[in-house]
């Protein structure tokens, strides 16, 4: 099933299955799945308590937004682990920590690679657009409160601003400063350290003090923005520098 | 109020690993990062003794309700005997490879990665242990199997990237095929609690639907043959401490979780056709296994075959627990002896993917036909894999006879005698891929240039040793584990009331 | 109640079309792209199930999000370690298959 996998760009070939093969493979998860389909159909659904319960607990839960209110207080040990997830990746994409070029600083996040030609029109733009993705992103990160939104939307348009940068070909970012490696953790370490809190507090970890849910959940949300966009502007990054590296391999 | 504090341990099992990762991210000095990390894995080992002797005397809160909010609309944490017999096996390997792994990953290019890394799976191993909440649990997996392919990389050779990227897809395919499954159960029934579940479930086509799904994905992820395809490259090209924590624990957390769902969970919709089924595939696995471990050419991957076929062990518990004459499968001496196995399984394992570890550093290569007189420049490695072997065949006072015996008892009392052959069959072919190795080791080379290993003296003769001395120490356990057998198999017997308490304490 | 069938079925239906890439596609990319669709699948049943009549019930959406971004980081690792890989055999001899 997974023996053969190709990596080059031409090859798209099938798995080494015969066609014979490839059509019973058609035939058995067509089966397959009508009969999962037949089987959902004819079945009940739940009665919905949950969701009434979660809709009688929401003035309980500092927030406004249902969905919020499940993600950052109902169920946030979920959100909690998933952020550990985003960690692995960014830990296993993070670049080793090289000795880092003299001139750069050790806590310089961001450099400025002098480009020959700068495009007025380009600057121009990026002056308007990154205030305004990041102003964006706390603008989401805020409603989350209240509306959809929250820490993974708001952090997935800050990083588009960092993609953008990283685009235009002005600046660079460097990856192997410490203050990478604290934004990358922020958000877990913040997690974890509320939680300590709230176990200390109340007696139950996660379990927010009643009048300072929100602030809490503030808290958290803020932390894991800084670390999703990070993630997501390093997993550009990096999967970029990867592609552009190869290509110019095989160009030579 | 005693208990209140004794129960706040549960999380601290995730938190405490969590926190060491974070650490070890932020931290730049190789030094502090393993200081560091020796001091975490010392502090869980003695959180878990304390879980280990605080919980049979705290009747009934065995739930910790996160968050406070209880079970249906929030998460809950379960431990009982089982959990904690596992959560006491990941611990004391955790405390033993990171002694390894400090000595193992000195170069510190790899170890920025590796601690941080290493210690996200510890996380993610425990958070399965004492989930009790099925979506939880595919956050949990994701964590494991993520990390375990990251971990994997590290080697960073085209065949251990492979290996990983393959690991990887069967993880996602798992994990989804699971998730579905959850996604059924959720619409059905309209919680997510396992407790809550295992009241509430029936017999139905959906449920059936569901048990299907969950079962392919975990036993994807646990590599039940015809499935185990991706694991023999996957254990064999990672770093010697992951292969052993990805053979010892990674794929005993997706077996629980199996164990869980058919013995508990969706007990109502297993048939005995079904179990049967998966016994068929494990004396496959048994068979195919031990044979592919004594055709293959290199010592790793004999031993990750080895796993192959230790893992169709266990699934035999499915038809001696689920097709017996016991009236509640829980409560069945199959689980005992299963749970034994695990443990056994996972020291044994574990001190010999170490031993290989340093042979492999050692002569450069671990191709099994060049091995020859290995017994006089790596006689710590070789003892160490001979004693797991011992463990691994089933031979008298180790900790693997117990629970083959177990297993064994546990056949003949349900008069299944035909799994008696299969087993005992796959220890004999066990005896022969582990002679073939030691055979190999003892023979003397016989010229200088016939042979590739480089007899040079070690440079560091210290550093030889403290990696010789965990694998030694977890075999030693391995060996051990037989003498002292009651005091495992009591704390089981606590375990499946606990377990049972569980299943029906909720409402 | 036939909406959120639909949207179910839908579901059901690319699951069974990224399994079939899965198993069906050699290249690397088609394999991951297949991935995410039955990930898509999956989602769109969930989502199905948060419906019921007026009330919609919050889990299944909270679950999705959950769902998602572990979907982008299993991708995004797969699609490193695709590349690490492209990268060592095209930066070793390219006349030599490996």
């Amino acid at each position: 099933m997974f023996l053969k996998l190709e990596f080059q760009e031409h090859k798209l070939s099938s798995a080494g299955l015969s066609s014979a093969t490839r059509y019973l493979l058609g035939i058995l998860i067509t089966v397959l799945s009508a009969a999962l389909a037949f089987v959902i159909i004819r079945s009940e659904k739940a009665a919905p308590d949950l969701a009434t319960l979660a809709t009688n607990k929401l003035n309980l839960s500092g927030v406004e937004n249902p969905v919020t209110a499940v993600l950052l207080n109902f169920r946030s040990y979920d959100t909690l682990l998933e952020i550990a997830v985003l960690l692995i990746v960014a830990v296993s994409i993070l670049p080793d920590r090289l000795p880092i070029p003299a001139a750069t600083a050790k806590i310089q996040f961001l450099s400025n690679m002098h480009p020959h030609s700068v495009n007025p029109v380009l600057v121009g733009l990026l002056k308007w657009l990154i205030p305004l993705a990041i102003v964006m992103g706390g603008y989401l990160l805020w409603t989350g409160a209240y509306t959809p939104g929250g820490a993974f939307q708001a952090g997935a348009v800050v990083a588009g601003a960092g993609v953008a940068l990283s685009l235009a070909g002005h600046h660079r970012f460097i990856w192997q400063t410490a203050s990478v490696r604290i934004s990358l953790s922020l958000g877990l370490l913040m997690f974890v350290m509320v939680a300590a809190a709230n176990a200390i507090i109340t007696g139950t970890t996660l379990q927010y003090p009643t009048p300072y849910a929100g602030s809490f959940i503030l808290i958290i949300e803020v932390a894991a923005t800084v670390s999703i966009a990070a993630t997501l502007l390093l997993l550009f990054t990096q999967l970029k520098a990867m592609v552009e590296f190869t290509m110019k391999g095989n160009n030579q | 109020m005693t208990h209140f504090s004794i129960m706040m341990l549960l999380p601290m099992t995730v938190g405490l690993p969590l926190l060491a990762a974070i650490v070890s991210v932020i931290i730049n000095s190789h030094r502090w990062r393993t200081s560091i990390s020796t001091m975490f894995a010392t502090i869980q080992t003695l959180i878990v003794i304390l879980l280990l002797l605080a919980i049979p005397d705290a009747d009934g809160l065995y739930r910790y309700t996160l968050g406070g909010w209880g079970a249906p609309l929030g998460i809950d944490l379960v431990v009982d005997g089982l959990s904690l017999i596992l959560l006491l096996t990941t611990t004391v390997l955790v405390l033993v490879l990171n002694l390894y792994s400090i000595w193992y990953f000195s170069d510190v290019a790899t170890s920025t990665r590796f601690w941080p890394l290493w210690w996200l799976l510890v996380a993610g191993l425990n958070a399965a242990f004492i989930a009790a909440d099925a979506f939880n649990i595919y956050v949990a997996l994701e964590m494991i199997g993520l990390a375990a392919v990251a971990l994997v990389a590290l080697t960073g050779t085209r065949t251990a990237l492979v290996a990983a990227l393959r690991y990887a897809l069967v993880g996602l395919l798992g994990s989804l095929c699971y998730l579905l499954g959850v996604v059924l159960l959720y619409r059905a029934y309209g919680t997510l609690d396992l407790a809550q579940l295992a009241t509430q479930t029936q017999a139905s086509p959906l449920t059936g639907s569901a048990l299907c799904l969950i079962s392919v994905g975990l036993v994807l992820k646990t590599a039940l043959f015809p499935l185990h395809f991706w694991l023999p490259p996957a254990h064999a090209n990672a770093p010697a401490p992951v292969s052993a924590a990805l053979s010892a624990l990674v794929v005993k957390a997706s077996f629980y979780l199996l164990m869980r769902f058919w013995l508990d969970v969706l007990n109502p919709t297993v048939t005995g056709i079904t179990a049967n089924f998966l016994g068929v595939l494990g004396a496959a696995a048994i068979l195919w296994g031990s044979f592919a471990a004594f055709r293959t050419q290199r010592l790793k991957l004999l031993i990750a075959y080895s796993t192959v076929a230790q893992l169709g062990y266990l699934f035999m518990l499915f038809p001696l627990a689920l097709t017996g004459s016991s009236p509640t499968p829980l409560s069945n001496a199959a689980v005992t002896a299963v749970t034994y196995f695990i443990i056994a399984h996972a020291l044994a394992k574990a001190a010999m993917f170490l031993a290989a570890g340093n042979i492999l550093a050692s002569c450069g290569h671990d191709k099994i036909d060049k091995l020859q007189g290995l017994v006089c420049y790596q006689p710590l490695a070789l003892l160490t894999f001979a004693l797991a072997g011992v463990s691994l065949i089933g031979l008298p006072p180790s900790g693997g006879f117990i629970a083959k015996w177990l297993l064994l008892n546990a056949a003949i009392e349900n008069g299944q005698w035909w799994w008696v052959v299969v087993m005992l069959g796959g220890g004999l072919l066990a005896a022969a891929y582990i002679g073939r190795v030691i055979n190999i080791a003892f023979s003397q080379a016989s010229t200088e240039k016939s042979t590739g290993p480089m007899k040079t003296v070690p440079e560091r003769h210290s550093l030889q040793v403290n990696l010789a001395m965990p694998g030694l120490a977890l075999a030693m356990l391995a060996i051990l584990l037989g003498f002292n057998a009651q005091w495992i198999l009591n704390l089981l017997e606590g375990s499946i009331e606990l377990h049972l308490a569980n299943a029906g304490g909720v409402q | 109640m036939t909406q959120d069938l639909l949207y179910s079925i839908a579901g059901i239906v690319l699951f069974g079309i990224g399994l079939f890439g899965v198993i069906a596609a050699a290249h690397i990319i088609r394999k991951l792209i297949a991935i995410n669709i039955m990930g898509i699948g999956v989602f769109m049943v969930l989502l199905a199930t948060a419906r019921h009549g007026t009330i919609t019930d919050p889990l299944p959406h909270a679950m999705v999000l959950t769902g998602i971004v572990v979907a982008v980081a299993g991708t995004a690792l797969c699609l490193w370690l695709a590349l690490q890989i492209h990268q060592l055999d095209n930066t070793t001899s390219k006349d030599q298959p490996q």
